[in-house]
């Protein structure tokens, strides 16, 4: 009976998966449209962008590498710019290599005792999340002034290492697992730091690759708080960086769009090879609510 | 070695595991947010502060660029609620569904904008909203016969741009949120769902939507704050934090105009409060609607 019907519904089912997957194909030409105009127009003179604003654009004989070869051409423009695309990954690898290490931490603390305040610090974990770091946003920049850390990488760096989001994820992938393993340990003569370093931690490999992907994400994007720490144009970030060739004097769309494009591709091949963990990532959050 | 076996002791190891968290706690959460609240009953300045009561939120109730600055917000809130929930909750049932196939090229695809930073996405959004009629936006709405426009000059079409934006870097966020609620549903109740001869609808309104009532909470929260909050978005858009009669200008947007480029942080950080008043009362009241709070109703 079942058979049956299938079979009569087939050649419906195909036309539902032509519209079914027509409609996703279109939906991502829409989506890709506006990265691959600017592609386009990195081959071509700034000058042009000022003049015409951003369309596609395929006449091939009017491209050419120019903006390329300026951005890489070891004059004044391309120095900053391989600085600032050096500073970011520094500031990147760092921020990631800190904040998972230490979240990790704290979520084994929170997930793997039973101490006195250990809901209350839970509680506590989720409310800082109820809070937009916005309006922390210029108490923090005095405080950061007050310690002295203004123009320096560890003012930037600071006040993310302990991520609220990023303990909670670890704790919910703890969580799962089964805690025997800390007992037999202990009767192994293992320490309790030693347990968390050579047993669990060796477990826990897919949520460092979830999470780190996540806040590499976010630190080689992230804008507001560097543009409020970081003052010397020797210390700033890409995405600052490019933002300082806008000026009221004069947009260098040269550099900046050929720049932008550059820069966008570490994280796409990060994206593209860790796909998977980035959805498990993101979405710990939304199905346990 | 006293110490070390303290130390090691499984009565004292989780406090030394939580420590980092409590110390970023109290230094960058506590101690900024009892901050901002003092600050903005203060004026301050470079050298001395004085304490000036409520006079900050006086004058923010006198104050029409932040009342334009608050309605922007609100309405781009507003908006973004309406267009990216019930959309990327469809357009994930639907690659959820067996109608779709190559369904990992469209996830990666839709993704990809969120991956871009905001200073690059924002000047592409700049040119393509260009007043000039070969930016892209002036020659679809020609070639569609309703002419030409100054885009980023006008309120309406402002608020379109930012919306605009907005779809295209969420969509495919929050369509994953949504897919991974649904990969949490139990198939079989679709079977019995079958087996009863439910309609496609009618599994959709009585299985699908109220186990995906987790997901669509958590994203109705999250989006309500993004949505206030928003500020990077407008700045690069209009190349700065000034727009043509504020028509871009959002509470953060002010926040920052004030206590960074005005250096008036006392009244700067009376915006602040107001936006976490707000942010704080749409999500509880949100909360309460949705019975978050009631216990045991799963």
């Amino acid at each position: 009976m079942a058979k049956q019907k299938t079979m009569a519904s087939s050649p419906k089912r195909v036309v539902g998966t032509v519209l079914g997957t027509g409609f996703f194909a279109i939906l991502c030409l829409i989506i890709i449209f506006p990265v691959f105009a600017g592609l386009l127009a990195s081959f071509r003179p700034g000058t042009e962008l000022i003049r015409r604003g951003l369309s596609i654009d395929l006449n091939v004989t009017t491209m050419n590498l120019d903006n390329y070869k300026y951005l890489f051409g070891g004059n004044a423009d391309s120095v900053k710019y391989f600085m600032w695309y050096k500073n970011s990954l520094l500031i990147t690898i760092i921020s990631v290599a800190l904040t998972l290490i230490i979240c990790y931490f704290v979520a084994y603390g929170l997930t793997m005792y039973e101490f006195r305040f250990k809901n209350l610090l839970f509680t506590i974990v989720l409310a800082t999340m109820m809070v937009p770091f916005e309006i922390l946003m210029l108490p923090l920049y005095k405080e950061i002034i007050a310690l002295k850390l203004v123009d320096t990488y560890v003012g930037v760096i600071i006040i993310g290492l302990c991520s609220a989001s990023t303990i909670f994820f670890f704790r919910q992938y703890l969580s799962g697992l089964p805690k025997d393993l800390l007992d037999a340990a202990r009767i192994d003569g293992c320490s309790e730091y030693g347990i968390s370093v050579r047993i669990i931690l060796p477990l826990a490999k897919p949520a460092f690759a979830s999470m780190g992907i996540l806040s590499a994400m976010g630190a080689w994007n992230a804008i507001l708080w560097p543009l409020l720490v970081l003052k010397g144009a020797e210390k700033f970030t890409l995405p600052i960086g490019l933002n300082t060739l806008l000026t009221p004097y004069g947009n260098n769309y040269d550099v900046l769009i050929a720049g932008s494009m550059f820069g966008i591709l570490p994280i796409f091949i990060i994206f593209l090879i860790f796909q998977k963990y980035i959805i498990d990532g993101m979405t710990a959050g939304a199905v346990k609510g | 070695m006293k110490i070390k076996n303290f130390l090691y002791s499984q009565k004292v190891a989780p406090y030394v595991f939580v420590l980092p968290f409590i110390l970023s706690f109290f230094f960058f959460w506590v101690y900024p947010l009892i901050t901002a609240f003092t600050m903005s009953f203060q004026d301050i300045g470079a050298i001395k502060s004085d304490w000036v009561g409520f006079a900050n939120y006086a004058k923010l109730l006198k104050d029409n660029v932040f009342h334009i600055a608050v309605w922007n917000s609100v309405k781009y809130m507003f908006f973004t609620l309406v267009l990216l929930i019930p959309f990327p909750m469809l357009f994930a049932v639907l690659l959820d569904s067996n109608l779709v196939k190559a369904k990992g090229v469209w996830k990666a695809v839709l993704y990809m904008p969120a991956l871009t930073s905001v200073v690059i996405s924002g000047t592409l959004f700049r040119l393509m909203f260009t007043e000039y009629t070969t930016g892209q936006m002036n020659m679809i709405t020609a070639a569609l016969g309703l002419g030409t426009y100054k885009w980023l000059k006008m309120g309406w079409s402002g608020m379109l741009a930012l919306l605009i934006v907005a779809c295209w870097r969420w969509t495919g966020v929050n369509m994953l949120y949504f897919l991974s609620g649904l990969k949490s549903i139990d198939t079989s109740l679709y079977e019995a769902a079958d087996i009863d001869g439910a309609t496609g609808w009618q599994k959709f309104k009585y299985v699908t939507l109220p186990l995906l009532k987790p997901t669509t909470v958590y994203v109705l929260t999250i989006s309500v704050y993004a949505g206030l909050a928003m500020f990077l978005e407008s700045y690069m858009l209009w190349a700065g934090n000034s727009s043509p009669n504020n028509i871009g200008l959002t509470i953060v947007g002010y926040l920052y105009k004030r206590g960074i480029e005005k250096n008036d942080m006392g009244y700067a950080c009376a915006v602040g409060v107001v936006l976490l008043v707000v942010a704080l009362i749409i999500n509880f009241a949100q909360l309460i609607v949705n019975g978050t709070f009631k216990k045991g109703e799963d």
